[in-house]
């Protein structure tokens, strides 16, 4: 392999690694507070992609003059909001019911959300199973460095994978919320009877958990401008594996778990052409074998 | 309780294996059915023999997912039907006339539909259908009665090898990969080319193989031959091995939303030749998709209202004045298999099966999608039109045969 195309494909691994990233944080976050595999994580995400598509095609057809960096923040906002607001609903109306019931019946019950949210959209008349073209929110621009071309929506992928990543680390190793995310996630009772509102921390978890699939959501809308209600079930997948690669419940594991799957398929696809989409669970497997409490986990329950 | 258990056991097995055997039968009872009438001199007595009426079944996926599909056969059908009518008929002034059945997209309700209008309605031909998997039921049931059959739009090669009265209008899939070949060595001067291909569709890999082998016959390179997995969105890394093997031409044989995206990330990874590809391109979310990307690219298909071809521009003009939309596709290739199959009629002076077979054996019919001729497995040799995307629409840019 030559020299520029193994670094263009080390540019392309990590902004298919910028999304994992993205989507694990979520997947981790969750996991790490409630205990919670929330598999309907990936269809928040898919959520948010439609909550910014019909808001930017609405301001779209009112006017064609507005800035491309404000359509962009505001899309932003509108998936942060809509990812958030379904995390919650999901939550008070699936999982709230299921808190004191054996860890089993939510992770089934978050199967059936998941379901639940890719056939109803497919169902709905104005949104229906086939594909959406996704509105270009930021013109997309590429530029060549020393034979490799990048693009600003890649470098918007990376950078926001990371800040996200440093944001979240700080909400819950540095702020009194985060303390009582912490102490829920290690005995909700014991943290109740320290006056911490188990049901209000929660909530708050649910709420961050799903503004990072909005976040996610909108950013692989830009990426790859076609969308529909089972956009999120794959990348889903592997985000969840790159999540338990770098230690699920783990924070920069899932950051490091994301990029690392990225630059595999890449590789590997680029190996060969078929190869690339088994690699991920061909590494969830070795992962659960060798280490399974992932690269950054620790050995038993390591609390976010 | 365990006897009870194992005898319980029992009895499923035993419902199992009858509703097995009930199943293997139900498909065999209508075949004595065909074989018993087709021993017995073809339904044509039974219409009286001068004078009457000569009627054309067409079955098309009416209602269901692919509804606008059916609707456009029929209304070529009946286009094609209403024309001859208006000139004084078939054979000495007898009227055709139209019996549509809805196969709804399902093999089933083909099968159902086409043996009542052969039973009911006495069909002498049979216009349709859309899908290869429904054609592919039908046709039996015809080739037994020995009625000839004419299908559109089924670009699946086994169609009309289920037997000799089973033709079609269209040409099938393979073929577009060696017009693309022609078109791009030929017409652009390409040398070097590259295909991209979804390996889990045999659409997708039935053109793109066909396009490598026809342009390597031609004298062209084939620098690069890369599959993905059916559903993905990132092809960056196919893309970037592609690209650096410096082809000219990027083959995309797949349907439009992901060609949309390759197109996209094609540019995006600094690519500057052509992109070819095949009718799976042919829907107006290519360029919502692939928005500036995909403009320039070329991709072949069986008509283009914007041909021409004096034959082109009086079926558009007559069709849009009936139906008040301009033709599609397969508007116009329903047209074609009807003429075709009226031809054939005329040709044959009767409306006898097996002589109507020999008729269209030996077309050579002008129409709309090319002047057709059949080939030994009844597929028609017709040229395709090569269609550019220009200015976010599609623009007639030349025919090439194969």
């Amino acid at each position: 392999m030559e020299l520029t195309t193994f670094f263009q494909q080390l540019i392309n691994g990590l902004q298919l690694g910028a999304i994992y990233a993205l989507i694990a944080l979520g997947y981790t976050m969750v996991y790490g507070i409630i205990r919670l595999i929330n598999f309907a994580h990936a269809d928040f995400l898919m959520v948010g992609a439609f909550a910014v598509y019909f808001f930017a095609s609405f301001i779209l057809t009112l006017t064609n003059a507005i800035p491309p960096i404000i359509l962009f923040i505001l899309g932003l906002i509108v998936a942060l909001v809509a990812g958030a607001l379904i995390a919650e609903l999901s939550n008070r109306l699936a999982y709230k019911p299921l808190r004191y019931k054996p860890r089993l019946s939510a992770l089934i019950t978050a199967v059936g959300v998941s379901m639940f949210l890719e056939y109803f959209f497919a169902s709905l008349p104005f949104i229906g199973p086939s594909f959406r073209a996704f509105p270009d929110l930021l013109k997309p621009v590429s530029f060549v460095v020393g034979g490799v071309y990048l693009n600003n929506i890649q470098l918007l992928d990376i950078g926001l994978a990371i800040v996200l990543m440093i944001l979240l680390t700080f909400i819950v190793n540095r702020t009194m919320m985060g303390k009582a995310m912490r102490a829920v996630s290690q005995d909700k009772d014991a943290a109740k009877l320290m006056g911490i509102n188990v049901e209000r921390t929660i909530t708050f978890v649910f709420l961050i958990g799903g503004a990072l699939a909005g976040a996610a959501g909108i950013l692989m809308a830009m990426t790859y401008p076609r969308i529909y209600p089972n956009m999120g079930i794959l990348p889903g997948l592997k985000a969840f594996v790159a999540a338990v690669l770098g230690g699920i419940g783990n924070i920069p594991g899932a950051m490091l778990g994301g990029f690392l799957l990225g630059i595999a398929e890449i590789y590997a696809t680029s190996y060969n052409s078929l190869l690339g989409e088994g690699i991920a669970f061909a590494i969830l497997i070795i992962v659960l074998l060798v280490r399974p409490q992932g690269l950054l986990g620790e050995k038993q329950s390591e609390k976010v | 309780m365990r006897n009870s258990r194992k005898a319980f056991v029992v009895v499923v097995l035993v419902i199992g294996l009858l509703a097995m055997v009930v199943g293997c039968a139900a498909p065999s009872t209508p075949t004595p059915t065909p074989t018993a009438t087709a021993s017995s001199p073809t339904p044509t007595p039974t219409t009286p023999p001068p004078g009457g009426d000569i009627i054309i079944g067409c079955v098309a996926p009416l209602t269901g997912d692919s509804a606008t599909f059916g609707k456009s056969t029929q209304n070529g059908v009946q286009q094609a039907l209403d024309e001859t009518n208006a000139k004084g008929g078939l054979l000495g002034g007898r009227q055709l006339i139209l019996k549509t059945a809805d196969d709804k997209s399902d093999p089933t309700e083909g099968a159902a539909g086409i043996t009542r209008l052969i039973e009911q309605d006495k069909i002498v031909a049979e216009i349709g259908t859309v899908q290869s998997k429904v054609s592919l039921a039908i046709a039996p049931i015809l080739q037994a009665k020995k009625i000839p059959m004419v299908s559109p739009t089924s670009t699946n090669e086994k169609v009309t090898l289920v037997g000799d009265f089973i033709f079609r209008a269209c040409f099938i899939d393979n073929f577009q990969g060696t017009v693309g070949a022609a078109f791009a060595y030929t017409n652009l001067k390409v040398t070097k080319a590259a295909a991209l291909f979804d390996v889990g569709n045999d659409y997708t890999k039935g053109l793109a193989e066909s396009f490598r082998d026809a342009f390597t016959l031609l004298g062209g390179t084939i620098v690069g031959f890369e599959a993905h997995p059916t559903g993905a969105t990132d092809f960056n890394a196919q893309l970037t091995k592609l690209i650096a093997a410096g082809p000219e031409l990027l083959y995309l044989s797949d349907y439009y939303n992901d060609v949309g995206l390759i197109c996209k990330q094609a540019r995006a990874l600094g690519y500057k030749g052509y992109f070819l590809g095949g009718d799976g391109w042919d829907s107006p979310d290519l360029v919502k998709i692939g928005g500036a990307d995909v403009e320039g690219g070329f991709f072949t298909n069986h008509f283009s209202k914007d041909d021409t071809r004096p034959e082109v521009q009086t079926f558009v003009k007559a069709y849009t004045a009936k139906y008040g939309e301009a033709p599609d596709a397969l508007a116009a290739l329903a047209y074609d298999a009807a003429n075709l199959m009226l031809d054939a009629i005329t040709r044959a002076g009767s409306t006898d099966g097996t002589a109507i077979r020999d008729a269209l054996k030996t077309s050579n019919f002008k129409a709309v999608s090319g002047t057709i001729k059949f080939d030994a497995n009844r597929n028609p040799i017709k040229a395709a039109v090569i269609i550019e995307i220009k200015g976010g629409q599609q623009a007639y840019k030349a025919t090439v045969a194969p």
